[in-house]
């Protein structure tokens, strides 16, 4: 074994590079420790939490931080000068395990620069991800990140081992990605998770012939788009994630604030602050659109083209739509309901359910656990006075942001405006 | 008022509302006998614990309920709090006097404070599973010690059992002193005493005086991770603290 100082140092390296990739989700998958080996997958675990409050769930890497392209946005662009390192295929094999056996970790999230070319790249972790499954048993979760312009294959190996994969957008649009990467193209992204996607249908349409079909990327797959680093509006944005959703049944898009890493005119300076407020509206939007049954253009479109800054995206549309409210929470469809302001997922349904015994009142309802002071304007309870006329919704607006204690309020506002 | 003190188990718990119906009695306060004062107004009677009696009425309240109300009122129950036992013992009551599932009426003040109880002793649960963090001892043997807000040892025991199915392991709660061993083939209840002067009574046990010799290594490498995967720029306490409130952060050695 090689010494503590070598390892750590190459830990260290290796684990800075691979940070900006947001995506630490371990949920989703189904692989159960059924040959008395090591780990289990199930609804996600976050180990810990870093203190700029983001979940650790994996041991996020990267084999090595050689790379040949050029892409302005990312840190180890072959023409930055910093310390380069790599691992190998044993000293990952032998982290992940040590590091899962003392429960620091649901498992690895696997990355690499792309050295000599894309397969000689992606066979390593493949390699990798194989050692762990075959010759350890380890049924922790495992995700791959695939190499663009990889074989396919290589990747539909990888896709036997690995419980999600993964091909990062990069930019939000086409022409951003050209602008600071010219080497890559989202037609490229496309071709990896098509390829993935392709697959992954056909070994479902098969397990409904054959049970023991091995499984097959279990936790589907995901990208990710750098937020703020290029021009494009909210809706470029989303409209992208709409449609990556929709087209490759995505899990997950992740949205990541840049930050600014090198000193090129093309991009934000060094030291302006991460876009956090826009980022977080952003996943706002999308839980809206994931859970919430909200349509992407129901929320951004070309007369709003960029999200409020002030309120969340859901308080945004019920204020730009007042016909829908006031909703009566106890006879309206829990879709309905679910479109009230400060009212989520599961006190609609604690509602839905409650309401059969009797109606439900203003008391009941506070206990419920709802935003009710955000909720109040939108709704009607058993014991709701009949009011003569609703408020205006700038009026409510204004209600609203005066009781509020949002941390992003508090902040700079010359933050606040630098997105908009 | 009638005051029922009960031993504090689970099956008590269940004999007192068994006792409430076969005497028809009313405006029943209950009370675990380890903290309970006797009053001079108030009658009070011992409730036994009885394995016949809880299962009658344990299998009555799955009868009228279903599988998430059940799991609910044992995760309940688990938070070993006096208010808790109370609100258990009402809704307990209050869905053996009706015919139809009330146990989801979150209308009604019990139901839902045992949901509500429900949820924080699965949160715990949840928190243990993630912080855990074990120790390698030179025998081979995964340790750790917890000290937990709720008795979540009999709720955690599956997870860990599922996940480490091939190495020995061993978590002990040291507020309730004693501990969950797995030998990699079942899961035994030990109970432990930390005393260097008397030789431990269970000799299965390994002792965990001597770490395995790559231990700080790899206790160095989280550490070295944690600090790396950090986003500078993106520092916010305040989101860090509501993650991992400082009172984990004895399970923590990253945070050490």
């Amino acid at each position: 074994m090689m010494s503590w100082d070598r390892i750590r140092e190459k830990l260290q390296i290796l684990s800075d590079a691979a940070k900006y990739d947001v995506s630490c989700s371990s949920s989703g998958s189904n692989r159960k420790n059924t040959n008395k080996g090591l780990g289990d997958t199930g609804s996600g675990i976050c180990h810990t939490y870093t203190e700029d409050g983001r979940c650790v769930s994996l041991l996020k890497i990267l084999l090595t931080n050689v790379c040949i392209y050029d892409c302005a946005y990312c840190v180890s662009r072959r023409s930055n000068d910093l310390k380069r390192a790599a691992f190998t295929v044993d000293e990952v094999v032998e982290l992940t395990l040590n590091f899962y056996r003392r429960n620091y970790i649901e498992g690895l999230f696997l990355s690499s620069g792309i050295f000599k070319n894309a397969d000689y790249t992606m066979e390593r972790m493949v390699k990798i991800a194989k050692k762990l499954r075959t010759e350890h048993r380890f049924n922790g979760y495992i995700h791959l990140k695939s190499i663009p312009g990889a074989s396919q294959e290589l990747l539909h190996e990888a896709g036997l081992y690995a419980d999600r994969m993964s091909i990062n957008l990069e930019m939000p649009t086409d022409e951003g990605l050209k602008l600071l990467a010219p080497e890559k193209s989202h037609q490229e992204v496309a071709e990896g998770l098509g390829t993935i996607n392709n697959k992954l249908t056909e070994y479902r349409n098969t397990k409904k012939i054959i049970k023991s079909t091995p499984k097959f990327v279990p936790a589907g797959q995901s990208t990710q788009m750098v937020i703020g680093a290029t021009p494009e509006t909210d809706k470029d944005i989303l409209y992208t994630a709409d449609a990556y959703y929709k087209g490759f049944n995505l899990k997950r898009v992740y949205y990541s604030g840049y930050i600014p890493i090198s000193e090129d005119t093309r991009m934000p300076a060094l030291g302006s602050q991460p876009p956090l407020l826009r980022e977080n509206r952003l996943y706002q939007t999308d839980w809206l659109m994931r859970f919430y049954g909200f349509e992407v253009h129901e929320i951004v479109n070309d007369k709003h083209p960029n999200l409020d800054t002030q309120v969340d995206p859901k308080l945004s549309w019920a204020l730009r739509n007042p016909d829908f409210f006031p909703i009566d929470i106890n006879s309206a469809d829990y879709k309905m309901i679910l479109r009230i302001p400060g009212i989520g997922v599961k006190s609609a349904k604690k509602i839905v359910q409650a309401r059969k015994f009797g109606k439900i009142y203003t008391y009941q309802l506070q206990k419920l656990g709802i935003a009710y002071n955000r909720a109040k304007y939108f709704m009607i309870c058993a014991d709701t006075p009949h009011s003569m006329k609703e408020p205006e919704p700038e009026i409510i607006r204004r209600n609203i942001l005066t009781q509020s204690s949002s941390k992003f309020l508090k902040q700079d506002p010359q933050q606040l405006t630098l997105f908009v | 008022m009638i005051h029922y003190v009960f031993d504090g188990s689970f099956t008590g718990l269940l004999c007192c509302v068994f006792e409430a119906f076969e005497m028809k009695e009313k405006n029943i306060r209950i009370f675990w006998d380890k903290t309970y004062q006797p009053t001079a107004f108030d009658q009070n009677r011992v409730i036994y614990s009885d394995q016949e009696k809880a299962q009658r009425v344990w299998n009555g309240f799955i009868k009228r309920t279903d599988s998430i109300a059940k799991k609910r009122f044992y995760f309940a129950y688990l938070s070993e709090n006096s208010q808790t036992f109370q609100h258990l013992f009402d809704m307990a009551v209050y869905v053996f006097q009706h015919k139809n599932n009330v146990a989801h009426n979150y209308g009604h003040p019990d139901v839902l404070a045992v949901a509500q109880m429900a949820k924080s002793v699965s949160r715990e649960k949840h928190r243990m599973e993630a912080f855990i963090r074990f120790k390698k001892a030179a025998d081979g043997l995964f340790y750790a010690i917890v000290n937990p807000d709720f008795n979540v040892l009999p709720l955690i025991q599956r997870h860990f059992k599922n996940r480490y199915a091939d190495q020995p392991w061993l978590i002990y709660d040291k507020a309730r002193k004693y501990g969950i061993y797995y030998d990699t083939e079942t899961v035994e209840i030990v109970n432990l005493t930390f005393n260097p002067m008397t030789k431990n009574s269970d000799s299965n046990l390994p002792t965990l005086q001597i770490n395995d010799e790559k231990e700080a290594l790899y206790d160095q490498l989280w550490k070295d991770y944690f600090k790396s995967t950090n986003i500078v720029e993106r520092k916010n306490t305040k989101l860090h603290l509501q993650h991992v409130p400082k009172r984990y952060w004895q399970y923590l050695n990253e945070k050490q």
